[in-house]
């Protein structure tokens, strides 16, 4: 009896810490002070209250300090500031370095895993990593091989670590973990391999395995109630993760979810996007395809479903819907609601209530986007939800073996995992995009397990008849699904931008500016050439009473791809030459952090 | 029966390397054709390009491959990317029959300053049923034969063709 007892005030005893441990994290999330997780926030705003640098002085900012990583691929994700030490990531091998603030920057420790080089071509599009997360004392590493290590925040040693998926298989990892209450939720990239989708939960303290969510599958692989699991207000129905696909189809049919998960721990809901339907030809795959491309409201604790809403069924252009959800409280229709607001690889910018799941915005981010005309916003209709299709560039339409011209957004989107950032002050969403287009000829293709499951031929160019860049960076009123000003940018804008209550608006650029705009007007302030491309994100923390701008330079991930040799110009006409600016030109690989500060 | 059995059947690949300067030879201009395919005088497979601009149905072919399983780490047309290297470049410094053997076997250089690791198609029939059609497509593209972008005016895929292709691929 005395035992049981034991064992029971233990248990009481782990919860109350785990709770302290997540309270922990909140309260460093809340300090902008530090940097605590890659997303700024569980609400994934990548905003900071920090003030010291802002509109009217950003102009004078200076480089304080730098450092290699030694490491020359594409380096996405930013650094995190826990108290006194930063925390940086590197691509494959995956390194992470402990930095001691207090001591310019002192390494107090590195860690290298060891892993199998032939993880490296089994990455779709570079080697990245979206960076290292804080939790329990711990940081966590998910390396490209799918293992999710859990290090001694203090000494780096290995406190656990646990193998998440096959890389043998193309089970690959770019992304970072979600930590949260006493779980590490971790996704799986590979959606060119044809792998099955899924996220899964690991008990902090131990890694052992809480639960898994698949994409596609039974109700019980998908943590789905037939009745309970909603879609636009409607119960999904039984075997909504296979009845929507041909055969055994599902089992190879990606919807994974590499994305950035966001976190409402009032409504214990965390919330995802998964990707594409594999193969890219959609002829191969009748159907809706669900879950693949669909905004996920899952419970913390049990993984269970509590919302969906697939925003492409049955894919045909490799729009993957993992990006980021923005939370915010704002007021729609004179009403304060709990929103969430993602951008799309489809190029339409989605505002939904994140506690009912039903659709209020849905419209063009980006004015080139052809593919659709729009979202059925009627309730009433049997098409409620669903974009409509135009015929000329649905390649599922114009069939196998037909290549579809001129189709806005490529497949890169609109805007790829770079996430967003939101000013509650300002209320508007700043929008990292990519204006780029192309032609798309889908063929058929056999699937062998760890091989690429492809199935189409792209080709990608410049939106036509604009200004002849890549990309934009634009400001966004997720009420009314308005763009309020846009900067025309000569490539993808691939940088994680930071919003702060200076009203500065910080980004990258593939060039390697790190440039600083006025919030309110997007009028220029400052710019400093870094000195490789940059795909990372912006990240600020605040050291000795002085406020401080961090960014990962190193070009390369997707953008590394096309970008690097320049794309073909299709005003040319059919095999035209059309060389167009080569990022080649701009900038060459290399990894390192700048960091900015005020002149003393 | 594996992907290389079958080319090896077909005749699509020649089993025995056999070892030739590939500088001292003419590795592109097409000595004679046989079935809509173009070779060498060396019997290695090459584009053929009439006065017209017209491409042959391998080279087009391999346009569409290369873009499909090569594309996402050597960069659109053969141009290379910030990690893998210009394969139109490739497909005219090496030789015909060590081109095909980094293919299929793959091949690694993990050093310090990079990490270059070429996996082995020699299972994947969507590269190895195409893989002479992607040969002669880069080469062309090596010498500029056929231009960035996809080709324009092209042969029919002659029956020959169809029937190899459908055989490789076991349909």
């Amino acid at each position: 009896m005395k035992k049981i007892l034991l064992l029971i005030s233990g248990i009481a005893l782990c919860a109350a810490s785990m709770a302290v441990a997540n309270d922990d994290l909140v309260a460093k999330m809340d300090d902008p002070k530090q940097w605590a997780i890659q997303t700024g926030d569980y609400k994934n705003q990548r905003y900071s209250e920090l003030d010291e640098i802002n509109a009217d002085n950003v102009g004078g900012l200076q480089v304080a300090w730098t450092f290699s990583t030694g490491v020359l691929r594409g380096h996405e994700g930013s650094p995190l500031v826990i108290g006194d030490t930063m925390y940086v990531h590197t691509p494959f091998p995956n390194i992470v370095y402990a930095l001691d603030l207090a001591n310019d920057g002192k390494i107090l420790w590195k860690y290298e895993p060891k892993q199998d080089p032939d993880v490296i071509p089994v990455m779709c599009c570079d080697t990245v990593n979206r960076g290292v997360a804080y939790g329990d004392g711990k940081i966590f590493l998910h390396q490209a091989d799918t293992k999710v290590v859990a290090l001694d925040a203090k000494t780096g040693e290995v406190v656990w670590e646990v193998q998440n998926g096959d890389a043998s298989k193309g089970e690959t990892n770019t992304a970072t973990v979600l930590p949260i209450k006493d779980k590490v939720i971790v996704g799986i990239s590979g959606g060119e391999f044809g792998v099955r989708g899924s996220i899964t939960a690991y008990d902090m303290a131990s890694g052992e395995l809480a639960w898994r969510a698949y994409s596609t599958g039974p109700d019980s692989d998908i943590l789905m109630d037939p009745e309970k699991t909603t879609h636009l207000g409607k119960p999904v129905g039984a075997d909504s993760g296979t009845n929507t696909w041909e055969g055994d189809q599902w089992k190879i049919g990606g919807g994974t979810t590499w994305g950035w998960y966001s976190v409402d721990l009032d409504e214990n809901l965390m919330y995802y996007g998964t990707g594409n339907p594999s193969t890219w030809n959609p002829t191969q795959r009748p159907g809706d395809n669900r879950w693949s491309m669909t905004i996920m409201a899952r419970d913390i604790d049990t993984g269970m479903a509590k919302w969906v809403y697939q925003m492409t069924p049955h894919d045909e252009w490799d729009y993957d819907g993992v990006n980021e959800m923005i939370l915010t409280e704002q007021e729609f229709d004179g009403k304060q609601r709990k929103l969430l607001t993602h951008f799309d690889r489809n190029g339409l910018g989605y505002t939904l209530d994140r506690v009912s799941g039903e659709l209020l915005v849905a419209e063009k981010f980006d004015p080139a986007v052809n593919w659709t005309t729009g979202v059925d916003m009627d309730p009433k209709s049997s098409t409620y939800g669903r974009p409509a299709v135009v015929a000329q560039y649905s390649t599922e339409q114009n069939g196998e073996d037909v290549n579809s011209t001129g189709i806005c957004p490529a497949a890169l989107g609109s805007k790829d995992q770079q996430p967003a950032a939101y000013s509650p002050k300002t209320e508007l969403m700043y929008v990292p995009t990519n204006h780029v287009c192309m032609d798309y000829e889908p063929f058929r293709v056999s699937y062998i397990a760890g091989q690429p499951y492809v199935g189409a031929t792209l080709s990608m160019y410049p939106a036509p008849d604009s200004h002849g860049g890549m990309g934009n960076f634009i400001a966004w009123d997720n009420i009314t699904g308005t763009i309020k000003w846009s900067l025309p940018e000569q490539f993808s804008v691939w940088s994680g931008p930071l919003a702060t209550a200076g009203d500065v608006v910080f980004y990258g650029t593939l060039e390697g500016y790190l440039k600083a705009v006025n919030a309110e007007t997007g009028e220029e302030l400052y710019k400093f050439k870094t000195p490789s491309g940059i795909i990372g994100n912006v990240m600020t923390y605040e050291f000795d009473g002085k406020q401080y701008i961090g960014i990962l330079s190193g070009v390369g991930g997707w953008a590394g791809i096309g970008l690097a040799a320049g794309l073909t110009n299709p005003s040319d006409g059919l095999g035209a030459v059309g060389g167009y600016a080569a990022l080649s030109d701009y900038t060459a690989l290399g990894g390192q952090l700048t960091v900015f500060a005020l002149p003393n | 029966m594996t992907v290389t059995e079958r080319l090896l059947l077909l005749g699509l690949l020649t089993a025995v390397p056999f070892a030739a300067a590939a500088q001292d030879v003419d590795n592109i201009t097409a000595a004679y054709s046989e079935d809509g395919r173009y070779f060498t005088e060396d019997d290695v497979p090459t584009y053929n390009i009439r006065e017209d601009g017209t491409v042959d149905w391998p080279t087009y072919s391999g346009f569409r491959r290369y873009h499909s399983e090569c594309y996402v780490c050597h960069g659109p047309e053969g141009e290379g990317s910030s990690y893998a290297p210009a394969l139109k470049v490739s497909a005219i410094d090496m030789d015909y029959y060590d081109f095909l053997d980094v293919v299929a076997n793959g091949r690694t250089k993990v050093t310090a300053s990079q990490n270059l690791v070429m996996p082995a198609f020699g299972e994947n029939p969507n590269v190895m049923c195409f893989l002479n059609d992607i040969y002669v497509y880069l080469k062309a593209r090596g010498t500029d034969a056929v231009p960035r972008g996809r080709p324009g005016k092209r042969d029919m895929k002659s029956e020959a063709i169809r029937e190899d292709e459908n055989a490789c691929l076991g349909d």
